[in-house]
């Protein structure tokens, strides 16, 4: 296992490696950085060639991705354009856990800017994913042990509607009836976007009140794939040889289902949860959007569209980093779960 | 004779019915499949209306009348002159929602054709030819996949957003952004494709009619593109057929995002952009386009999982 899980590492490092290359030189067109840096404030010829030297933007892209990946504190840079390199380099790369500074935000640390907005993500798509398994688990189990009826097909025709329905559109469905025809008819009604009201402050209470739309939306639509797969392993299993054992020894119904099927049937649930885990992390871009939530993938949008490469390839990386560590934990588990999975060599 | 009549009229005549009908061909007995599949035929048929919908409309209503804009007409709710009302500057949706479907079809249909292209390609050449190439190409794969694809969606449409200028085809303009659209849509979703082909052809190559091909000096290409690629078709054409969902779907978030295809140009995503702003005041600004997007996603995946389910040659249900 120890040798399994090492080979794994070892390959994902040449994988990163590619996938930060292949990033970076998607970033280098994005926009233009400088105008960024400098603000609304139309910058002077000489400027701009001062920022772009402090920035390293006139070096050839692959020193650029070198100083990015290992800093440039070892190099000299020429500061003031006279043609002698002479400052020495700030940056420590960010194999030394430098992820760099931010433009926007004036030289701010990237893993500041990625920290402050990374609770709120997780917040909100935790609470969706347990929401997601537990009512899948219900959904599922109980479309498998009643095959075929009313329920079971009502549930098929929804889960499909869910699959193929756009989270903006689900989203705004649903801030249309829970915020705004709730409150014409007078009812109590949701709020639809923010975190929290400016007016109370941010209290636990009112976070989870501006919760409640964002999770609803994406529970719905990720009810259908999961409540779905759960339904086919339930299935399987429930026709099983140990299944039938257990029936004619007499033992409740109750307890064969959910003791008995349900812990082989949720085997391979771990695989997609565990891979769906780590997208968490860059949040729903989409819905953070229409929710106004400040989370990470209302950072990436902002801070692509003023192109601040840094944090942009900060975001990126560390939802790397945490998709290839999600698949190996994921591996790992699987096999520690069911003894009939080794993993040889 | 006479004998001979006496015989022959012995033997059992078989009714018609006992007659055994000819053998189907495969097409047959995967249309006969398909027949059966009561959602795949329900997905076909709206498929069908909703391209005749965006076809016949914009016979009847020019495309300048869907970009026309009068701001004294804004926002005006559902009439009959303006069946699913105005938008923000005035303009027709219904007319909007004909010339935006065809823009969304068309991304769908061309984003898939160049998804698959890339995948079949990248997943033959390296189930075939294995070795090294085949570790260069599913490295680069796999890296692919570990990227959301909207993430991925979202940093190439800024990469190469409004870079290609509009173009004239079939006597229509397009932005040149619907350009830019298909081509990032179908290449950030060849992947699974790629996966699912070269998987095919690792055990396809194996069998003794390649090395039957091979053996009469049938070259390379002739093997990949004559002798195995044609017995591997069923999961393309599934794969094929629920990425145009993927695509329209893709399409539509990015153009949610105002990053995407670019008015006047009208696509069922980008109706929706800035929808937010007229939760309130206008809903049927959002409702009409997300509800056609909705039935065209909803229809395409009925219609890939009868195919699943038609193509599958270990399916024994006639």
């Amino acid at each position: 296992m120890t040798r399994f899980i090492l080979r794994r590492v070892l390959q994902a490092i040449p994988l990163l490696f590619i996938i930060s290359i292949v990033l970076f030189f998607l970033m280098r067109n994005m926009g233009d950085p400088i105008a960024t840096m400098a603000g609304r404030q139309i910058t002077r010829p000489a400027d701009r060639a001062r920022l772009t030297r402090q920035l390293g933007l006139d070096k050839p892209i692959y020193v650029q991705y070198i100083y990015w990946l290992v800093g440039n504190d070892w190099a000299k840079t020429d500061m003031d354009g006279d043609g002698i390199a002479e400052t020495p380099g700030t940056r420590k790369g960010i194999l030394r856990g430098d992820f760099g500074t931010s433009l926007v935000n004036r030289g701010k640390p990237v893993i500041q800017v990625i920290g402050e907005r990374l609770p709120n993500t997780l917040m909100l798509m935790l609470a969706s994913e347990v929401i997601i398994i537990f009512g899948s688990l219900i959904i599922g189990v109980y479309s498998a042990i009643r095959q075929y009826s009313a329920m079971d097909n009502l549930m098929t025709a929804l889960s499909f509607i869910g699959y193929s329905m756009p989270i903006f559109f689900i989203a705004l469905i649903s801030m249309y009836i829970f915020g705004v025809l709730f409150q014409r008819w007078g009812l109590p009604y949701l709020p639809t976007v923010g975190m929290f009201d400016p007016k109370v402050g941010k209290t636990a209470g009112q976070i989870a009140l501006h919760m409640v739309l964002p999770v609803l939306s994406m529970s719905i639509i990720s009810f259908a794939a999961y409540s779905r797969y759960i339904r086919s392993t339930m299935l399987e299993v429930m026709n099983q040889d140990y299944i039938r054992t257990a029936k004619s020894k007499g033992l409740p119904r109750r307890e064969i289902i959910f003791i008995h099927a349900l812990k082989n049937a949720s085997l391979p649930i771990v695989t997609v949860v565990g891979l769906d885990l780590p997208l968490l992390l860059g949040g729903a871009v989409v819905t953070e959007r229409i929710f106004a939530w400040p989370g990470m993938g209302r950072l990436f949008l902002d801070y692509v569209s003023r192109s601040d490469v840094a944090v942009v390839m900060g975001i990126l990386m560390l939802i790397a980093v945490a998709v290839i560590a999600f698949q190996i934990i994921t591996d790992v588990v699987y096999a520690w779960l069911d003894p009939r999975i080794r993993y040889e060599k | 004779m006479a004998d001979a009549e006496v015989l022959t009229t012995k033997i059992p005549r078989l009714s018609q019915d006992e007659i055994e009908s000819p053998p189907l061909t495969l097409s047959q007995l995967t249309w006969r499949r398909f027949r059966r599949h009561k959602m795949a035929m329900f997905g076909g048929v709206v498929l069908i209306l909703l391209f005749l919908y965006s076809a016949v409309g914009s016979i009847i209503l020019p495309e300048s009348y869907a970009n026309f804009t009068d701001t004294t007409l804004r926002l005006q709710s559902p009439t009959s002159a303006h069946p699913f009302g105005t938008d923000a500057v005035g303009r027709d949706i219904l007319a909007r929602t004909i010339y935006g479907g065809q823009i969304s079809l068309l991304i769908g249909l061309t984003a898939v054709i160049i998804e698959t292209v890339a995948g079949v390609l990248i997943g033959a050449l390296a189930g075939y030819y294995g070795g090294w190439l085949d570790a260069i190409l599913m490295r680069i794969t796999e890296a692919m996949l570990n990227i959301p694809e909207i993430f991925l969606l979202i940093v190439m449409a800024k990469e190469f957003g409004g870079k290609i200028p509009s173009v004239n085809f079939f006597g229509r303009e397009f932005s040149g952004s619907v350009i830019v659209i298909v081509m990032i849509i179908g290449l950030t979703s060849w992947m699974y494709l790629a996966r699912i082909v070269r998987a095919e052809f690792l055990s396809l190559k194996e069998n003794d009619f390649v090395l039957a091909a091979r053996s009469t000096g049938t070259s390379n290409s002739g093997i990949i593109f004559k002798h195995i690629l044609p017995n591997s078709m069923a999961p393309i054409i599934v794969s094929a057929t629920l990425g145009v969902a993927n695509a329209i779907l893709a399409e539509a978030y990015i153009s949610f995002l105002g990053l995407g295809v670019q008015p006047p140009t009208a696509t069922w995503g980008n109706m929706l952009d800035g929808a937010n702003s007229y939760l309130e005041s206008a809903p049927w600004l959002w409702f009409f386009p997300g509800m056609l997007i909705l039935l065209t996603v909803l229809s395409i995946n009925f219609l890939g999982d009868g195919l699943r389910d038609a193509l599958d040659p270990h399916s024994r249900a006639v």
